[in-house]
């Protein structure tokens, strides 16, 4: 069964990949999305089998590589931390198969489309069942490629491609911290699988490792290292710079990969390596920082995007942060269980996010939006589900696992668990506010699109720029893509009044919110609750001293009501500013231009790389290659050497007169010298 | 025991389909056809032998194997051949990528097409000779004759600078190779023989190894090429044919790597150790300096070429870390290698025969006229990224693990390469393959004929297969390895002993 869950997508996407152009279009989606509902159905199964019931196994496929004492093996672990990743990818992929059925129709490539889907489908699966290091780092960079592959799935556009090719590279920063963990791990414990590293992890608590000139206490190098890939993947703050650019890809693709599923193959990571975090705290406290500081710094951005995808890119950005707080005070469950929630709702978010886009023309920003929830009107409600669930509304998914998260934080006993609480507790009054003021200005408010917004010229310039806040027809890069204005000139113009999505698309709609509201209640016991234990059954690894899940209930009230309090009022400002004081944004602005500008360019992170490490490296390039390369391998070596027998060359020539008597002559000279030379060494016998 | 064997066989059947070709007169179409059928029959004959050599080899023996010896030139000068676990994989290799190079030249030689024919063959011939030779001079002398086909191939049949770049490419591998003469003049006088399993039980002398080791690495470290002596391969890849490019790409870097797995390691190990850091700084620049290179090249070529420069380096750091995954690591990069850069220039050959032109400025869009080519390419592009998955990545990751072993500070390094890799690879696709097709000149392209199917999809389908399953020829790799490190650590550790008694 479990073979079956991991390649039935693999096949599906040999048959779309290699036959695709045989078959047809038609045949590429119904394979495709009928294999991963057949996976889909089987993960449920194997969820409540190892879950809920035994059933964890180890399933040997074969052997990858053996070298010395090394040897990878290609192995399925099951176990409940996998079978609840099962679910989560193959459920959001199989609906987001569903969904682009309808939403790709017009796409010529659909056959390639499907095929990439299943690819990355595969290769998350290979990730989260993986045995050991070797077999992760293989589904870690499958999914990178399908994820570059799929951000690059329109390749005519130019801001695609460098999007796809900024994700590959900048988690290939990350890959490169995880591969030296890899190494290290196999140095430290001899083994790359889990179990045997896991085993031999308990008696390294003191060892040290030199590494660059300093003396590391091992395992927080070891988990250090790791959780750079695990920044990568997961984009949180310093390499999180790809993630936004890689809205760039067709939305499913978002909903896929960069919400639900590949971001938090990181936050997978860490949890299933939490018997080597557990043994390193120094490196809990940097997942604590770095997942607070992504939290916080996401959310600022999120403020002020006005692409409607962007927006809630660097959501997913700022909740991924939450997630990483969760491992870093000890609560994995947490972690994973906001993972579990957050890939419903977030996967409803762009989904839905997609019908606007779709229903709008490809139009994606939203201050071109306005007044839709008339026109689409079940596609806004379920936007609604989503957007109460992301905030934490009670009852909902979120409220059950974000709230846990902030509890945790603040009931911790790791050093940056203050600042993680308070990053947290604004996050969330900030995550309501721009979740809520996306909702406004798409679905409230007057129509700011169309025919509409030509009788209303005057409104228009008003509320548009009311929107942008003082940013005006500034062509500023860094706000939407320009290729999306090129569409609404295409479309926009025709005066279509915006239609609701086919059936095909809102289903996965409807089903993803059923998730968002009752994902959270219904499973809350088994994943942090009194079924703790029974549940996760040893796959989720807590030391000695780490009572977190304990504490986290203990906290004072006024704690536990917090985050509501801010989600409630960052609803009442969204509110007051989108829908009842509609100038208050611009004024906003305007009186605040610097933090405005800052928050609106991301705060310049990709100008400081460019600057930094992007031109840096082409001039280096270019000065090894003509300089190093030319002028002092090449001068000194061939072509020095060369230019030099030249010149002897044509001394050689000059003395060369063709007269006999003068060849006769230096003959002689020559014979005179060898004589001389001989006579002499002779003589010195 | 000691008749002609498969082995001589695999020497003197790529010299048969030579003479037979040279024997072909005229220049009508039907006798091209003749010659060119006749050399695929020839290689694929001679590939198939390989397979023969393969299937009677014991993989858990680290002995040679085959072995035949006539007599030659002197008692002590014999004409011996055998393989042993690291040679008989670059033995198969050799037969298997020659008649790619066969089809790869199908339309695109134009004038003496016979001659370009038999200097492949010949070419084929000493490669493989240099991976059977057990006979130090038998080795030199294939390792020394090769030189002259490639020389050739390039001078004749190649680009418009192709003069400068068959002149560079001689000047720096014969330099190398003198010196490597007299160090095996010397070996002679010392050991008293050139036989390389006699040589491989004879100690020398320390102090003898320091001087031997550098005359053989200045040798080797032309071939491989690494750094700072690497500058006439991207000209002569360049200049070179497509095919010409695959056997420099795939066989001939290897050679390289080869003498320091054959001489270098196991019969100078205390040199080897001692010049160990000298290896790792040279590596380790290679790999990052020629990747930054590669970022900036204009030429596809050239950027194929150089990133093969940061390949090497893996390989040369890995040998040198004396652990079990550096030297399997090595090698099998170096297998790999051999199919994926030879496999890329195959590719690039793909749009040389359409446009005539190596500029990456030229292309773009490619994927709009040549879907299949994109696929294709993308794999290759992806394996010499090093994705895993791919045979690219086996070897990177197990010599940076071993690496990682001996010194961090090398993996450290080392590792950014993975970074700058994908940086130019994804990059060069992009303006290659991507993007919207604009120029005039390529909007009549048509997507890969028969021929070439023919020819990149095996590559394609090795190239994922020895990606997940590298054990083949891994496992070839690792008896000898075994062998290597036990007795190079009994010579150092009884070096030690010797040291510690002295004191």
């Amino acid at each position: 069964m479990y073979q079956a869950i991991v390649f039935l997508p693999l096949l599906g996407f040999l048959i779309a990949g290699c036959f695709g152009r045989f078959i047809g279009a038609r045949a590429s989606e119904v394979v495709t999305t009928a294999l991963l509902m057949v996976s889909a159905a089987l993960s449920w199964v194997a969820f409540f089998q190892v879950g809920f019931g035994t059933g964890a196994t180890r399933i040997q496929l074969m052997n990858w590589m053996t070298s010395g004492a090394l040897s990878v093996d290609w192995a399925l672990r099951i176990d409940t931390l996998t079978v609840v990743m099962l679910v989560v990818v193959n459920s959001v992929s199989a609906l987001v198969h569903l969904y682009s059925i309808g939403y790709m129709h017009e796409d010529p490539a659909r056959p390639r489309f499907f095929a990439y889907l299943s690819l990355f489908t595969f290769a998350m699966l290979m990730l989260v069942t993986s045995d050991n290091l070797v077999q992760m780092f293989f589904g870690w960079e499958g999914v990178g490629l399908a994820s570059y592959l799929l951000i690059g799935f329109w390749y005519q556009k130019e801001s695609a491609n460098a999007a796809a090719i900024k994700a590959f590279v900048v988690n290939r920063v990350g890959d490169f911290g995880f591969a030296l963990g890899i190494f290290l791990v196999f140095v430290l414990t001899g083994s790359v699988a889990y179990d045997a590293i896991f085993a031999k992890v308990g008696g390294l608590g003191e060892a040290t490792f030199r590494f660059l000139g300093h003396d590391w206490h091992a395992l927080t190098l070891a988990a250090l290292l790791l959780f750079m890939g695990a920044m990568g993947k997961s984009a949180q703050f310093l390499l999180h710079t790809w993630l936004p650019d890689a809205m760039e890809g067709p939305t499913p693709v978002s909903a896929l990969i960069h919400a639900a599923t590949m971001v938090t193959a990181g936050v997978f990571m860490v949890a299933r390596l939490s018997p080597v975090f557990e043994m390193a705290p120094t490196a809990l406290i940097v997942v604590t920082a770095i997942g607070a500081t992504t939290a916080f710094f996401a959310a600022t951005i999120g403020l002020v995007q006005n692409d409607i995808k962007r927006v809630i890119a660097y959501s997913t950005c700022s909740q991924l942060g939450y997630m990483f707080v969760a491992l870093g005070v000890g609560a994995y469950s947490a972690g994973i269980f906001h993972l579990f929630t957050h890939a419903f709702f977030k996967a409803l978010l762009f989904l839905g996010a997609g019908s606007v886009i779709h229903a709008m023309h490809h139009e994606q920003d939203i201050r071109n939006m306005g007044g839709l929830r008339k026109h689409i009107p079940f596609t806004a409600a379920v936007m609604a589900i989503g957007t109460l669930a992301l905030t934490g509304f009670p009852f909902t998914a979120g409220y059950f696992s974000k709230d846990a998260i902030i509890e945790a934080a603040y009931a911790s006993k790791n050093p940056a668990h203050s600042f993680a609480f308070l990053a947290t507790v604004i996050a969330a009054f900030m995550t309501s506010f721009y979740s809520w003021r996306l909702y406004f200005l798409t679905f409230e408010g007057k129509a700011r699109w169309g025919a509409d917004a030509h009788s209303l010229h005057e409104g228009v310039e008003h509320a548009g720029t009311a929107a942008q806040g003082g940013h005006g027809h500034d062509a500023e890069p860094a706000s939407a893509a320009p290729h999306h204005h090129d569409d609404h000139g295409h479309h926009g113009d025709g005066h279509h009044a915006p239609h609701e999505s086919p059936l095909v698309m809102l289903i996965p709609l409807g089903l993803l919110a059923i998730g968002a509201v009752a994902a959270g209640f219904a499973f809350k016991e088994a994943f942090i609750g009194h079924s703790y234990d029974a549940f996760w059954k040893g796959s989720l690894f807590t030391g000695q001293g780490n009572t977190i899940l304990h504490d986290m209930h203990e906290v004072p009230k006024w704690v536990v009501w917090s985050p509501f309090v801010m989600m409630a009022l960052g609803f009442a400002l969204a509110f007051y500013m989108y829908i009842v004081n509609t100038g208050a944004p611009r004024r906003l602005a305007e009186a605040n231009p610097l933090l405005y500008r800052f928050l609106l360019n991301k705060w310049y992170f990709d100008e400081l790389y460019d600057f930094l490490f992007v031109r840096p490296a082409k001039w280096l390039g270019r000065f090894l290659w003509k300089t190093g390369d030319g002028r002092i391998i090449d001068g000194l070596g061939p072509d020095g050497i060369s230019a030099r027998v030249v010149d002897i060359t044509n001394r050689v020539v000059r003395i060369q007169t063709g007269f006999v008597y003068h060849y006769a002559f230096a003959m002689l000279i020559g014979v005179a010298a060898l004589v001389t030379w001989y006579l002499l060494r002779g003589g010195a016998h | 025991m000691f008749g002609f064997g498969i082995l001589s066989g695999l020497l003197v059947l790529p010299l048969v389909g030579a003479a037979f070709i040279l024997a072909l007169r005229g220049d009508s179409p039907a006798v091209r056809s003749n010659a060119l059928w006749a050399a695929l029959a020839t290689t694929i004959a001679t590939f198939l032998l390989s397979l023969v050599a393969w299937s009677r080899f014991d993989v858990a023996s680290p002995a040679f194997q085959l072995v035949e010896s006539h007599a030659w030139l002197a008692d002590t000068i014999r004409f011996k051949l055998g393989v042993d676990g690291f040679s008989l994989p670059f033995v198969v290799l050799t037969a298997f990528l020659m008649p790619f190079c066969i089809l790869a030249s199908w339309t695109s030689i134009e004038k003496r097409l016979k001659e370009y024919l038999v200097c492949f063959l010949v070419l084929e011939a000493t490669m493989i000779g240099v991976f059977v030779a057990l006979d130090l001079v038998l080795f030199y002398l294939m390792f020394e004759a090769g030189l002259i086909p490639m020389f050739l191939i390039i001078g004749i049949w190649g680009g418009k600078r192709r003069i400068y770049a068959s002149f560079k490419f001689f000047l720096y591998t014969l330099l190398g190779s003198v010196l490597m003469l007299l160090a095996i003049m010397a070996m002679y006088w010392d050991a008293g023989t050139t036989d390389i399993a006699a040589l491989l039980q004879h100690r020398f002398a320390p102090a003898m190894q320091t001087w031997l080791w550098l005359a053989f690495f200045a040798s080797f470290a032309v071939k491989m090429p690494m750094w700072p002596v690497h500058t006439w391969l991207p000209d002569a890849h360049v200049e070179a044919p497509t095919a010409g490019s695959v056997i420099l790409a795939g066989i001939l870097l290897k050679m390289g790597g080869y003498g320091f797995i054959r001489f270098s390691l196991p019969m100078f190990p205390d040199a080897s150790l001692y010049f160990a850091p000298l290896v790792y700084a040279l590596s380790v620049i290679a790999i990052v300096y020629t990747s930054l290179v590669a970022l900036m090249q204009e030429d596809i070529k050239k950027l194929i070429a150089y990133s093969s420069v940061a390949h090497m380096g893996f390989v040369t750091m890995g040998l040198f870390t004396m652990t079990e995954q550096g030297i399997q690591g090595a090698m099998f990069q170096m297998v790999s290698h051999g199919i994926v850069s030879g496999a890329l220039f195959l590719c690039v050959g793909v749009v040389y025969d359409r446009l005539h032109t190596r500029e990456i400025a030229a292309y773009g869009g490619l994927v709009n006229r040549m879907p299949l080519y994109a696929v294709v390419f993308m794999v290759f592009t992806m394996a010499n990224v090093g994705l895993p998955g791919t045979s690219g990545f086996v070897g990177e990751f197990l010599t940076l693990m071993g690496a990682f072993r001996a010194n961090p500070w090398v993996a450290f390094i080392a590792t950014s390469g993975v970074i700058l890799s994908a940086a130019y690879a994804l990059w060069l696709y992009r303006r290659v393959v991507f993007g919207e097709l604009v120029k005039d000149s390529l909007k009549t392209m048509q997507d890969l004929n028969r021929r070439e199917i023919v020819t990149l999809a095996p590559l394609v389908v090795l190239t994922i297969y020895y990606g997940v399953r590298p054990g083949p020829i891994l496992d070839a790799f690792a008896a000898p390895t075994n062998a290597l490190i036990a007795s190079t650590q009994a010579v150092l550790g009884a070096a030690k002993t010797a040291a510690m008694l002295v004191q």
